[in-house]
């Protein structure tokens, strides 16, 4: 099954990186979810929480705050002032 | 005589306490450098990121956003000049106001009002001490640039962007920062920040085909989100850079200050050496001729 490419950068620091099943985010219309096969797309991105759905492990959240993140063929930049990576990531950073 | 020899070893201590001076900012800016190239480096995926999406929405849509359109006439341009907070770096703050007077002279030639807005101590003390006005000035931190300032100067500017020209508004604006090319060369460059030319950073990127967005909310709304931020993580690299380069330039003036001082001390050393040997051939010589008066 394919995946996703999953990138996070914030404005001065890369942040997370690496494969996943879904990614979910808030943009202005409403949250999207994310899996693999999704048309190519460029969204704002409202403050909130984004979750990861990895490939091994458990889920990941992060808090962004206003950005935006692109889809192109299963590769997903989120690109977001500041971006952190929740609690129950322990262990990534 | 022995005044000579008090003056030199005067000069050896003062050069020998300032050599510990340079000594040390050498290897403040050695140690800085290196977290503030990580930091360019660090910031490099998302100035990647945000150009590659500016450039994916307008290419796919030809959309006239007031912050890509070329004005008819342009009246007043904005200089942002990034200089540095303290002096102490050799040539780097003079080689980029030699820049940005250079820029300022060819806007004027063209029939342009020139708004200044600088960033840096030294920047803003040229401007004063000439009695010249300037729009605006940020000071602190030049050699470890906020994002938070990054955005402040890109706020700054985008109002005076967005302002008519008979409201004190500006048609252009210019970038004049250094370039962090290498440790050892770091070029003074002037770049044009708006009217927006989206740039591609690297030819080859250029080249790979963009795929069809979807845009969401709308392509207008998107680019409208991007292009500040484009902005600011233009001024953002621009700052990085600079302070990358600021680092580099003290770290090599202060070397060579220090090789200098090196160098004198080695000089001043010598005379003395000299000065005290005269002084004891001087006095030997008087001893003699007295005992050889008191024996004849």
């Amino acid at each position: 099954m394919a995946e996703l490419e999953v990138e996070i950068v914030a404005a001065d620091h890369f942040v997370w990186s690496g494969p996943a099943k879904m990614v979910k985010a808030r943009t202005a219309d409403g949250e999207v979810g994310i899996l693999p096969g999704h048309t190519p797309l460029l969204a704002i991105l409202h403050a909130g929480e984004i979750a990861i759905e990895p490939v091994t492990g458990s889920r990941i959240t992060a808090t962004v705050d206003a950005g935006f993140f692109s889809v192109d063929s299963n590769r997903v930049v989120i690109v977001a002032d500041n971006a952190k990576i929740g609690e129950s990531a322990a262990g990534i950073r | 005589m022995g005044a000579q020899i008090r003056v030199y070893r005067q000069k050896i201590a003062s050069t020998t306490s300032m050599r510990k001076m340079f000594k040390a900012m050498e290897l403040i800016a050695t140690s800085r450098i290196g977290k503030a190239r990580a930091r360019v480096a660090a910031s490099l995926p998302y100035a990647n990121a945000i150009t590659r999406a500016v450039s994916a929405v307008s290419s796919s849509s030809e959309i006239d956003h007031p912050l890509t359109t070329e004005p008819t006439q342009v009246r007043r341009a904005a200089v942002l000049v990034l200089t540095a907070d303290r002096g102490q770096a050799g040539a780097y703050s003079a080689s980029i106001l030699k820049q940005t007077e250079s820029l300022t002279e060819l806007l004027r030639g063209d029939g342009k009002e020139v708004a200044t807005y600088l960033v840096g101590r030294k920047g803003q003390a040229y401007f004063d001490f000439r009695g010249r006005e300037y729009a605006r000035v940020w000071t602190g931190g030049t050699d470890n640039p906020e994002f938070a300032t990054a955005r402040e100067i890109s706020e700054v500017l985008l109002e005076a962007f967005a302002t008519r020209y008979e409201d004190g508004g500006v048609d252009e604006i210019h970038v004049v920062y250094t370039q962090f090319k290498s440790m050892v060369v770091q070029e003074p460059t002037v770049v044009r920040l708006l009217p927006l030319e989206v740039v591609e950073e690297n030819a080859a990127e250029a080249k790979e085909l963009l795929p069809l967005y979807e845009f969401e909310p709308e392509p207008e709304q998107v680019l409208d989100a991007l292009l500040p931020r484009y902005i600011e993580s233009r001024i953002f690299a621009a700052m990085l850079q600079s302070a990358a380069s600021e680092l580099a330039s003290r770290q090599r003036a202060m070397k060579n200050a220090g090789d200098n001082a090196t160098d004198l001390i080695k000089k001043y050393t010598r005379l003395r050496n000299t000065a005290r040997q005269a002084e004891i051939t001087q006095e030997l010589t008087e001893i003699i001729a007295g005992a050889d008066a008191l024996n004849a």
